[in-house]
């Protein structure tokens, strides 16, 4: 791929500024000279990556992260249809929210998965620790992402550990209790912690790896 | 100084004979009585008891008969989950089909057996304190209530891509969030909680909030019979902070990520600055914690008056210990009374 990094600035910019046809300009030139796959995990990665990294660092909306990876996840899933055989070969992943109907983390997380070319089943909102646990069996998922919005709904990540204890799932957590509160993913028993979209991508990629 | 004496001094940016604490308890009342969270929130009396008995065991500096964030959508028809250790959450958006919007009606407050039990609860305290307490009610803006009446994800894409129905929801909210909040204050409340997360600087971008956001509070907060406090439960305000002093609003509730002598320094003699110990955290501090984070917040943000003590979120989580509210409150003490003892 031609000059990653000018790309993603260029890619950037026309997200930033909700240009849906200027970042699918991006996009597709980028894929003349590369494939639909690494265009999604090598450019559109990179440039959500530094988006969410914005948000961290407060110089961004989260508004501005959700448009961004909806607008290329939209863009990705043309090229690079969901269940396609060209996507990366990978754990069998899901994301969810946790006991509560606050979507928009997981929404964000699942685009930028997905406009990255890594594939996640989106189990919704309002899911219960057994159903959970089921979905987990019944699908052998082995990286389990989960979004939440309140307190309460934190604290009882740690009864779902206990019923999936005898798997060998990675739960990945995320949402606003844990960003208050940066030792709460240890007490309720997570693997991991994403403070934002930038390192939900980074840890599924660690995990991928391992 | 009465509780009210020592708040109204403060919002006049004066020190008055300590700093005030607003120990936003909402289910800590439920404890109290030995009830569970729903049944504590079924009737007004147990609101009305339990608000007075956390006033009299932590000398808190105001009255907040706030049930929970999503009474609102309830009475558009929407629906509550409870749980038992936790406050009561909103269940899947009512407004499933955005076009909706079009024909939807807000609900009258005077119809309404929800809001009722909460104005009735209201009423009951204002009976008993008069003008001794402040009686601080909530109402949840009408550019942020969306979030629980469609969801988040396609409230944003309304904003920026369905204008028309953005413009007709903003109507509809503004109406519903003016009659509720002056129906709240008619009853007896002091001010008014203006829950506005959505326009925090951690969701959208100040230019967004200027357009959106900024315009909704001017218009509605000119509308209500009383002052508000800004309230961006948990989310940041600095980089917005001239303008929501702009919107006429008398005081601003502060994230725990925020840097409180910066935003007390923005606000100075522009507004109160409410805040802003951290609520998530405070489940585990001990007994010395509490004193520290007390006084270097105190000694960080109470100069010259302008400041009111609480919580970064305007809801202490349940989960917080009794004893960790006795702490906070007895370091008030210690460390609250004006003239300050900075060294």
């Amino acid at each position: 791929m031609k000059d990653l990094s000018l790309l993603s600035n260029e890619l950037e910019r026309a997200l930033l500024t909700l240009d849906k046809d200027l970042a699918e300009k991006v996009i597709l030139n980028a894929i003349k000279d590369s494939t639909p796959i690494d265009v999604a995990s090598e450019l559109v990665s990179l440039s959500l990556h530094n988006i969410g990294y914005l948000w961290e660092e407060g110089k961004l909306a989260l508004s501005q992260v959700y448009m961004s990876g909806i607008i290329c996840e939209e863009i990705i899933d043309k090229v690079l249809p969901p269940l396609s055989k060209t996507r990366k070969n990978q754990p069998k992943m899901a994301i969810g929210v946790f006991e509560d109907y606050h979507l928009l983390g997981k929404r964000i997380i699942c685009s930028c998965l997905r406009a990255s070319g890594i594939e996640v089943m989106d189990l919704g909102g309002g899911l219960t620790t057994d159903k959970i646990a089921d979905i987990v069996r019944k699908e052998d998922i082995k990286i389990l992402l989960l979004s939440v919005l309140m307190l309460t709904s934190a604290l009882h990540i740690a009864d779902l550990k206990q019923k999936l204890s005898d798997t060998d799932v990675k739960k990945v957590v995320g949402g606003a209790p844990f960003r208050l509160d940066e030792n709460l993913w240890k007490e309720v028993g997570a693997d991991a912690y994403g403070k934002d979209s930038s390192e939900a991508i980074e840890i599924v990629n660690k995990l991928m790896e391992a | 100084m009465t509780s009210m004496e020592r708040v109204l001094t403060t919002l006049s940016h004066q020190e008055p004979d300590r700093v005030p604490l607003f120990l936003l308890a909402t289910m800590h009342g439920a404890k109290e009585l030995g009830l569970s969270i729903k049944e504590y929130f079924s009737k007004a009396e147990n609101v009305f008891e339990g608000q007075l008995k956390i006033r009299e065991k932590y000398k808190t500096d105001c009255l907040y008969p706030f049930f929970y964030a999503p009474i609102e959508v309830e009475a558009f028809g929407g629906e509550v989950i409870y749980t038992e250790d936790g406050p009561p959450n909103s269940g899947l958006p009512f407004i499933k089909d955005i076009d909706s919007i079009k024909t939807l009606e807000a609900p009258k407050v005077s119809e309404s057996k929800v809001l009722h039990k909460v104005l009735k609860s209201i009423e009951l305290l204002k009976q008993k304190v008069n003008n001794e307490v402040p009686i601080i009610a909530v109402a949840i803006s009408p550019f942020s209530l969306p979030v629980m009446q469609l969801g988040f994800d396609k409230y944003l894409e309304i904003m920026h891509f369905r204008k028309d129905l953005f413009q007709k929801l903003m109507q509809i909210n503004v109406a519903f969030c003016t009659d509720w909040a002056n129906s709240q204050l008619k009853a007896g409340a002091t001010a008014i909680c203006y829950f506005d997360p959505v326009s925090s600087s951690t969701i959208i971008p100040r230019d967004l909030y200027l357009e959106t956001g900024f315009e909704i509070a001017k218009r509605t907060i000119s509308s209500l019979n009383g002052p508000t406090a800004t309230h961006f439960a948990s989310g940041n305000c600095l980089p917005i902070i001239d303008l929501v002093a702009q919107t006429g609003t008398a005081v601003v509730g502060v994230s725990a990520n925020e840097n409180i002598a910066e935003i007390k320094n923005a606000c100075k003699n522009k507004l109160t600055v409410l805040g802003n110990l951290n609520g998530i955290e405070m489940r585990h501090w001990s007994k010395e914690q509490c004193y520290e984070i007390v006084k270097n917040t105190i000694y960080n943000a109470a100069s010259g008056g302008g400041f009111i003590l609480a919580d970064n979120h305007g809801e202490i989580p349940f989960q917080v210990p009794d004893n960790v509210l006795q702490n906070i409150s007895e370091a008030v003490l210690i460390y609250g009374q004006y003239p300050l003892n900075i060294k």
